[in-house]
């Protein structure tokens, strides 16, 4: 049987900040849809189905929002799916928005994601209580420090990449007028000299907590033929979960990621990533994520990807651009996060990433990923529409 | 309703509900019922092409309470997986889609609800509009209360019949062994008028699992596939105050969507935790006195909160699994006085 292809007409983001308290939750949301419908030149009534995603409803102490929120996205007779998968969420939901359309359910589909952390305190808020997990594990950080430091004795890196990482991205953010973070002063000196937050991950190669949305909208052919821009062209998405714990895990490239990515590139006919993907919005909510999900996502062999990102092939001037929007490390409304790798990669082949745009970019990857590096969500979009 | 495959509802299991289950976790309360589900299915842990699950964190009371679940289901070799914080009911709807792709022929959609861990009546405040409704800490029985007060007020109902309602949908939970409430119960006094304790839903926890499949492969995997026909939801705005509550637009707009009113029904297993929201769905849904409705006992009789929809598709599958019915409708709903819908439309082949 054929799939409707995708196409992605519309893309808009709001400001993102600490604390948007010029805005409720209701304004924030609305921020991000209205950007993405004018981009799309399409007003409320064209839009048919709303698939809405956010990490844990404890961030804004709102149980399941989008029946609150149902009135400021235009939802009200039509459908409103929510969408929760940790911090693979915002990915997770453009696909599952994607799929509305691939299965000729609905013609066009209004996908948004957002998170207003500044309701609550991420750091606490990502703390499981005693006695559901082990105590000391405080925050996210707490979780994924041990298996960065799992990979740099696995791989032989030097100490020193992570800060490359988070150099590079706060000063990728600087020409990303969306972006949270816009560092002017930061210098490798200032990321090595910063406190010790989770031994090797030091302050400043940690993503802030941010308020902000994602909104995107999705259409098939005929609704491609009628947008103002250059759509950009869903080729791949796949979604792959494993459990949290269990022995025989491999927290520093785990298989999910891996099998997803294979998914990935098989829908879309990729065999060399390295060579044939432009650039890459990936998931890096602490610096040495870089390196890690190079390996991962098959963009370097086992133990090689720091070397790849020393090397600079994922600064802007490489020739595998990584996280030109600054990315995570920049920016980081969790729910929203993976949804703006997502869009990223979609304004890169469209040509339309302002003066972040990597030079004739045709093909992206957007990637995301969340709970205990078990839940991961990508899809690769190009300039051109789908020929299989 | 244009879909290009056909999509069965082949497999269905549940838990006992219970007043509390304190002494499992979540994963081990869905253990038994996924590999009910999947033996009936004839699939080995891991081996459905999707699987998708509904729960909700404020239940539980932390976040990310849905990665714990993930156990129970064997997802080692990684699974293609995703998860909706709603009831199980809108799992189903996603999984359906994805196999209208054509990237799954088969899927596992679970749902579970531990009530017992909180008030629910109070943790479901928290749905509300957290600037103007929420602070004031309307409960559940409250606002359904404002609801069947609604309803009386219109003349479309009176509290003796709110308390047959009850007795009906208590007295055919006899015939489910699942079922929380087994037995016509007394209407009590007032929990929050004109709502008795007759009117209202047990408090309680359980677990539903169905397995999803397309064409050839429902049939092979089950005597008499329950086909989805059509199935679509709407929502409503949120605020009480700008909503007919005697009305339910959105179910009767996802009703029309999925060819409910296209030929009669043999039954209907709707989702009303109250005696009042059934006087409102029969309406909208133009189920006359023909139709048996909740031959189950329905919500009345058992209601682990986010499995509850996903149930309404079970039960109502398995009538048709069984051969006691050839069409049959199943309905769920999500948030404050019934605002988000979903209706489902199954059908047996003719023998």
């Amino acid at each position: 049987m054929s799939k409707e292809p995708v196409a992605v007409v519309g893309i808009g983001q709001t400001h993102h900040a600490a604390a948007r308290r010029d805005v409720s939750l209701a304004g924030l949301v609305r921020e991000a849809a209205r950007r993405a419908l004018a981009d799309a030149e399409l007003t409320w009534s064209d839009i048919e189905a709303v698939v809405l995603g956010k990490a844990p409803d404890f961030f804004e102490g709102v149980m399941m929002p989008e029946l609150y929120l149902a009135d400021a996205l235009g939802a009200a007779g039509k459908p409103v799916l929510r969408v929760h998968t940790a911090g693979s969420v915002g990915g997770s939901t453009a696909l599952v928005a994607a799929n509305l359309v691939a299965a000729r359910v609905h013609r066009t589909v209004l996908t948004l994601a957002f998170e207003k952390q500044s309701e609550s305190n991420a750091m606490w808020g990502l703390s499981l209580p005693v006695p559901f997990q082990q105590p000391l594990l405080a925050g996210a950080g707490g979780f994924f420090a041990p298996h960065v430091r799992a990979y740099i004795r696995r791989s032989g890196a030097p100490g020193g990449v992570g800060a490359l990482v988070a150099l590079k991205d706060r000063r990728n953010a600087l020409n990303n007028p969306y972006a949270h973070l816009h560092e002017h002063d930061i210098t490798l000196e200032k990321v090595r000299s910063s406190p010790m937050l989770w031994d090797p991950i030091r302050y400043s190669e940690t993503c802030p907590s941010s308020d902000g949305a994602c909104a995107m909208v999705l259409t098939d052919r005929a609704g491609a033929a009628r947008a103002p821009h250059p759509p950009a062209w869903l080729h791949g998405g796949a979604m792959r979960s494993e459990p949290t714990l269990f022995p025989g895990k491999d927290f520093v490239s785990p298989r999910a990621g891996r099998d997803c990515a294979a998914d990935v590139y098989r829908q879309a006919g990729i065999t060399d990533p390295r060579r044939e993907i432009d650039v890459v919005e990936m998931y890096v909510p602490f610096s040495w994520y870089e390196p890690m999900w190079l390996e991962n996502l098959g963009f370097a062999a086992e133990g090689e990807g720091w070397r790849l990102t020393e090397s600079g092939a994922t600064g802007p001037g490489g020739d595998l651009p990584v996280n030109p929007s600054g990315g995570v490390l920049s920016t980081n409304p969790i729910g929203a996060s993976g949804m703006l790798r997502f869009a990223e990669a979609a304004l890169q082949v469209r040509g339309a990433a302002g003066e972040h745009q990597v030079p004739g970019a045709r093909r992206a990857l957007g990637h995301a990923y969340g709970g205990g590096a078990q839940f991961f969500s990508m899809w690769l979009v190009a300039a051109q529409p789908p020929t299989r | 309703m244009d879909t290009t495959r056909d999509v069965a509802i082949v497999a269905f299991a549940q838990s006992d509900h219970r007043r509390s289950t304190a002494e499992v976790s979540e994963a081990e309360m869905l253990l038994p019922v996924l590999r009910d589900a999947l033996d009936q299915a004839g699939l080995a842990p891991g081996e459905a092409d999707f699987t998708c699950s509904g729960s909700s964190d404020y239940l539980a009371g932390r976040p990310f309470s849905f990665t714990m679940a993930l156990d129970s289901v064997g997802a080692w070799p990684p699974i293609a997986e995703s998860h909706v914080e709603t009831d199980g009911a809108w799992a189903l709807h996603e999984a359906w889609v994805k196999i209208l792709t054509g990237d799954a022929d088969t899927a596992l959609v679970y749902a579970h609800g531990k009530s017992s861990a909180g008030e629910v009546r109070d943790v479901l405040s928290r749905q509300l509009d957290p600037y103007y409704a929420a602070p004031l800490w309307p409960d559940a029985v409250a606002l359904a209360a404002l609801q069947a007060q609604a309803l009386i007020d219109a003349g479309e109902t009176d509290e003796h019949a709110l308390a047959a309602i009850a007795d009906r949908n208590r007295t055919a939970a006899g015939g489910n062994p699942h079922a929380q409430l087994r037995a016509p119960v007394p209407a009590g006094d007032y929990v929050v008028r004109p709502l008795r304790t007759g009117d209202c839903p047990p408090v309680g926890d359980g677990a539903a699992a169905v397995v999803l499949a397309a064409g050839d492969t429902a049939r092979r995997m089950c005597r008499r596939p329950a086909w989805i026909r059509g199935i679509d939801h709407r929502v409503e705005p949120h605020a009480l105050g700008v909503r007919d509550l005697t009305d339910s637009p959105s179910t009767r707009l996802a009703a029309e969507h999925a060819g409910a009113f296209d030929a009669p029904l043999d039954l209907a297993e709707i989702h009303a935790p109250f005696t009042s929201q059934e006087v409102i769905l029969r309406k909208v849904l133009r189920l006359g006195d023909d139709v048996p409705v909740c031959p189950s006992g329905g919500a009345l009789a058992a209601n682990p909160v986010m499995a509850t929809g996903l149930i309404r598709l079970g039960e109502a599958a398995a009538r048709i699994h069984r051969g006691e019915a050839h069409r049959a409708l199943a309905h769920a709903t999500s948030g404050p006085c019934l605002q988000h819908n979903l209706v489902a439309v199954l059908e047996g082949d003719r023998p």
